[in-house]
């Protein structure tokens, strides 16, 4: 081991958890230090994720870290048929830290076993994203100000959705309770169901978008039903509208309840939602870059106290 | 049918018996039988009172390590090991399912690194009962029927 790396947010624990996100409570009070003086930095996007990629490099960039990399494997040496061994040995040997996007899954983990270096998983494929679950995580932190015995309702695709599942994942340290809705053809897996039993974790699964399931949340996570994704798209056509979240529909919800979403929105929250201060995906994509610079620091070893 | 051997005595080595017909060759590939020298006799489709119907391997003057059988609980978790010395049975053996399974068979996931570079898998038995893995890189579950040996 030795070289310490984020890959999956099962590398964090509990106590992994609250440190990280106590860290970036402060790093959301004071984003500008220079704690990365005369650090390099490499983010190696094989698979383009603009939004990704500006969060990272803008929580380097405010802490005086510099940034070497490329943001398209199309500039890389990988379309000369290079190794991801061989790319991940050289820049370690460039960089202090290696934050990575790569679209084949297992690739994270691999390069983390190899680097010599850290490694930083920023999405490997449809596997896993462990910087999104911490500010996922951060976000419900900020707002709620704890992570225990909460109820989060999940809604949109929960089968093929990587950020759900590593949500679910991220929380099981801290007694929550889910609700699931979902299409039928969208429902959550078995091995979640599973897991959730396992770990003595209550849920409950909706088909439809309905009152108990919004006004019992403490945290309602909203995410994009994608038409792709479906086989029938009658059942599309079907479902397409059912998961919209809009304004009216929160007038009974509970008052500390924020809605959360991944981002990138398309029309699962409408935008009449935008203006009420339970809305909070805004926030949430920018608490991306505080909960980066934590982990960063994390990982490097530098004390931000 | 009485007690009349189906496959020919051993003098010394190992007889694996109980190999469900469909995995007697996957055995043979998982201990590289194809590379020895040695005498074997391959028996399958025969009578068994446990299984209905059954393959054997006999392999004479070989006594495989214990991890090279173990590979075998991959496609034949219930077989049975002898091993003769003198034409006895001088040991039983139970395969064992190790924690870990490196090398021997790849990942069910097209886009898994593994398959993508020129490296070593890795999976991880999640149920041993049931043979259940899971690749160490992309995390993709792997049930015993769906296991692909390299």
């Amino acid at each position: 081991m030795g070289i310490k790396s984020l890959v999956n947010i099962g590398d964090y624990n509990r106590d992994d958890i609250y440190r990280i996100l106590k860290s970036a409570s402060r790093f959301k009070q004071n984003p500008d230090r220079d704690l990365l003086q005369g650090k390099v930095c490499a983010t190696l996007f094989f698979e383009p994720s603009t939004r990704t990629r500006l969060s990272f490099e803008t929580a380097v960039n405010r802490l005086r870290g510099r940034i070497v990399g490329f943001s398209d494997a199309a500039t890389s040496s990988s379309t000369k048929g290079e190794s991801l061994k061989d790319t991940i040995m050289m820049v370690g040997n460039y960089a202090d830290l290696i934050i990575m996007r790569h679209h084949l899954e297992g690739s994270a983990r691999y390069a983390s076993e190899i680097s010599p270096v850290p490694v930083i998983n920023a999405g490997d494929g449809s596997n896993q994203h462990p910087t999104q679950t911490m500010l996922d995580l951060f976000t419900i932190y900020e707002t709620q100000g704890t992570l225990d015995n909460l109820t989060i309702t999940i809604v949109g695709d929960l089968k093929y959705g990587r950020a759900v599942h590593s949500l679910i994942d991220g929380l099981s340290h801290f007694s929550p309770t889910f609700n699931f809705v979902a299409p039928e053809e969208l429902h959550i897996p078995d091995k979640y169901k599973t897991f959730c039993d396992n770990k003595q974790i209550p849920y409950k699964e909706f088909t439809e978008f309905s009152p108990e399931a919004i006004n019992s949340a403490d945290i309602l996570y909203m995410t994009r039903v994608q038409k792709e994704r479906f086989t029938d798209l009658m059942e599309y056509e079907k479902v397409k509208n059912i998961y919209i979240l809009y304004n009216h529909m929160l007038d009974d919800s509970k008052e500390n309840l924020k809605v959360l979403h991944p981002l990138p929105r398309v029309k699962e929250i409408d935008q009449d939602v935008d203006e009420n201060p339970k809305a909070y995906y805004f926030e949430q994509a920018k608490n991306g870059m505080y909960t980066r610079q934590a982990i960063i620091c994390d990982l490097m070893g530098i004390s931000e106290k | 049918m009485g007690k009349e051997l189906q496959v020919a005595a051993l003098e010394n080595g190992t007889a694996i018996d109980h190999i469900p017909g469909d995995a007697v060759f996957k055995v043979v590939s998982l201990l590289q039988l194809q590379k020895l020298n040695n005498r074997i006799t391959i028996g399958n489709n025969l009578k068994s009172n446990k299984m209905g119907s059954k393959g054997i391997i006999k392999v004479a003057d070989k006594f495989f390590r214990e991890d090279e059988l173990n590979r075998i609980a991959l496609v034949a978790p219930n077989v049975n090991l002898n091993i003769i010395r003198n034409f006895e049975v001088v040991e039983k053996k139970k395969v064992v399912l190790p924690d870990e399974i490196v090398e021997i068979m790849k990942c069910n996931n097209p886009k898994c690194i593994t398959n993508n570079e020129p490296m070593k898998t890795r999976f991880h038995v999640t149920d041993k009962e049931k043979v259940e893995l899971q690749c160490h890189y992309c995390e993709v579950k792997i049930k015993k029927e769906e296991v692909v040996l390299l």
